[in-house]
């Protein structure tokens, strides 16, 4: 399975808007704390590793 | 300081090959008797191969250092007839928790599975060990156990290596045919022959503790992150025999060893842990930093590495001595056949090959837990803390397998081997070639005894059923038979569950009690050629 890159999630404008208040308390700290909890836990639920390693690489990480 | 243990001293003795002034050739020199060295020069006597060790000391080890025994080096200090002291003295665990700031954030069960002679992990001081072989040394005639012996040069020949060696009365030769280096971490005799030892150096630094104290813990592998006794850093704590813990603090790069070492540095931080009331007494202290890193070969010429010397790990997963225990088990048995001239040298690269593989599976290991303890950037760190986090949550168990606080020692198969015959025939279950033996409850002549006390030393033949041999060859090597059902029985059918046996089934196991071979039929021809396979032949 490769990546999806199509819009996949229903109503992306209200999806992103609930990303953004979630973390509308927290100051940088928390945020980015907040942001590992959340990587890790995608991760896990999409288990396949091609899909989490070209996932890195597009975000620009080194592979 | 020492109230729990009292160090023997050995008596120096000159050797009448230095008294004499004649250069005496030797089969093999093992340099250092520390528990690999020492190790090594049991299995040569269990092999029949007489062995010069020498030691530039002349006590055991100082302080606890290695003390977490993994059941397989167990099982092969059992072979060489120390292991079951060990267990008797020793403290057994099975339960490791691991806390996060002031919570319980998991724990885990090593899970000893049921029916093995040796259980899965004993906490014993360094020096009981050291002091346990010295001793059973001293019923082998054929060990030849040299203290204040300080190797000082080598020179290679095409055949075998010459050693300077420094003694209180001067300054002698001797000859090897091989030797066998188990001279520790920084070994010298590593850079006398010039070998790289490169990997990744931690910029870290611990203090280990061993304090004496009446404590009712439970005996459990306890591991602190970020604990609000020592904030920011991890702090482990083991239980040994007599009373003593070894309480492993990390300090940061940025902490001076010397100072940190004094007991009044120590004191306030114990305190800070065990509350103000507790009584202890500091045994012993360490302050210790670390690399991950082995030998670019484990053979140069006519020169042998082992243990510390050929792959120096972190504590976390009690890697070190566990693994060179491995090494020694893997080696001689090969050496002494190509010593004897039953096999050809190319048997001992194997151990190069084989150790060097489990030496990057201990490395990889000992570096994944050691980045996980000790984060090298901010945002690493935000992650190995959003995994504690995460691993608090009861239904997150996903999160519960990323901590960790080093993944305690367990052999690595010899998978890709050379020596290994692939399989033709379909096995379930773990027992695959390269694979070191599970053990099994069995009967033998009605008593009640272990699998693995029924192998080991040469090749046997393990077969389910009648055998049409008593045993095969290859040149003067022989692997007997050993049948089920005749010579060993199998009363509650764990051995054939382990092996996945059906009536028939074979195995060919090596000498060091690792799988080589297996078949669903007795087929002396295939046996013959899997035989020679596992001489390097």
């Amino acid at each position: 399975m490769s990546l999806i890159l199509n819009p996949n999630i229903d109503d992306f404008d209200d999806f992103y808007k609930e990303l953004i208040d979630s973390q509308r308390h927290m100051n940088d700290a928390e945020a980015a704390q907040m942001n590992c909890k959340l990587v890790l836990l995608l991760a896990n639920h999409i288990g396949d590793r091609a899909a989490i390693r070209e996932a890195l690489e597009r975000a620009g990480g080194a592979v | 300081m020492f109230k729990t243990y009292t160090y023997p001293k050995f008596p120096y003795v000159q050797s009448p090959e230095q008294k004499a002034g004649n250069v005496k050739r030797h089969k093999l020199v093992i340099i250092g008797a520390g528990p690999i060295g020492l190790t090594a020069a049991l299995d040569a006597a269990a092999h029949d191969l007489p062995c010069v060790v020498l030691d530039d000391n002349d006590t055991v080890s100082v302080g606890s250092r290695a003390v977490c025994y993994a059941k397989r080096s167990l099982e092969v200090l059992d072979r060489l007839n120390v292991g079951q002291r060990m267990v008797e003295k020793g403290i057994g665990w099975k339960l490791g928790k691991v806390f996060f700031k002031d919570r319980l954030s998991y724990q885990f069960d090593l899970l000893p599975e049921d029916d093995n002679k040796m259980p899965a992990m004993i906490n014993l001081q360094q020096y009981y060990l050291e002091e346990y072989m010295v001793e059973e040394i001293g019923r082998h005639p054929h060990i030849d156990l040299r203290w204040k012996h300080k190797v000082t040069a080598i020179e290679q020949k095409a055949d075998h290596a010459v050693l300077t060696v420094e003694t209180p009365d001067g300054s002698f030769t001797m000859e090897a045919d091989w030797v066998l280096a188990c001279d520790g971490a920084n070994s010298s005799v590593r850079t006398m022959v010039g070998a790289q030892f490169t990997g990744q150096f931690f910029h870290d630094r611990f203090l280990i503790a061993d304090v004496i104290m009446k404590a009712e813990y439970p005996t459990e592998r306890w591991f602190w992150f970020d604990p609000p006794f020592h904030p920011n850093q991890s702090v482990l704590l083991h239980r040994q025999p007599d009373d003593v813990w070894r309480i492993d603090f990390q300090l940061g790069w940025d902490a001076d060893a010397n100072e940190e070492k004094k007991p009044e540095r120590i004191i306030p931080r114990v305190k800070a842990m065990l509350g103000d009331e507790r009584e202890f007494e500091l045994e012993w202290a360490s302050v210790y930093q670390f690399a991950c890193r082995r030998i670019d070969n484990f053979r140069y010429g006519r020169v042998l590495f082992a243990g510390d010397a050929a792959h120096q790990v972190s504590p976390f997963g009690a890697r070190g001595a566990n693994t060179g225990v491995q090494d020694t088990d893997n080696l001689l048995w090969k050496l002494k056949l190509v010593i004897d001239g039953d096999a050809p040298v190319g048997l001992i690269d194997s151990y190069n090959e084989e150790r060097a593989f489990a030496a990057d599976d201990n490395l990889l290991n000992s570096t994944r837990a050691t980045d996980f303890i000790t984060p090298k950037s901010a945002s690493s760190r935000l992650y190995r803390d959003a995994v504690l986090q995460l691993a608090e949550d009861r239904d997150a168990e996903f999160a519960r397998k990323l901590v960790n606080s080093g993944r305690l020692s367990k052999p690595t198969p010899y998978i890709h081997s050379s020596l290994n015959t692939p399989d033709e025939d379909l096995f379930a279950g773990a027992m695959a070639p390269g694979t070191n033996c599970a053990d099994a409850p069995v009967k033998v002549a009605g008593q009640e005894a272990w699998f693995l006390n029924q192998i080991g030393g040469g090749f046997t033949l393990l077969s389910f059923g009648p055998a049409p041999a008593a045993s095969v060859s290859f040149g003067r090597i022989a692997a007997r038979v050993l049948e089920v059902g005749r010579d060993i029985e199998d009363p509650k059918g764990v051995l054939a569950e382990r092996y996945d046996a059906k009536p028939g089934t074979v195995y060919l196991l090596r000498p060091d009690q690792h799988v080589s071979a297996r078949w669903r039929t007795f087929d002396e021809a295939k046996i013959t050629r899997a035989l020679a396979r596992a001489l390097a032949a």
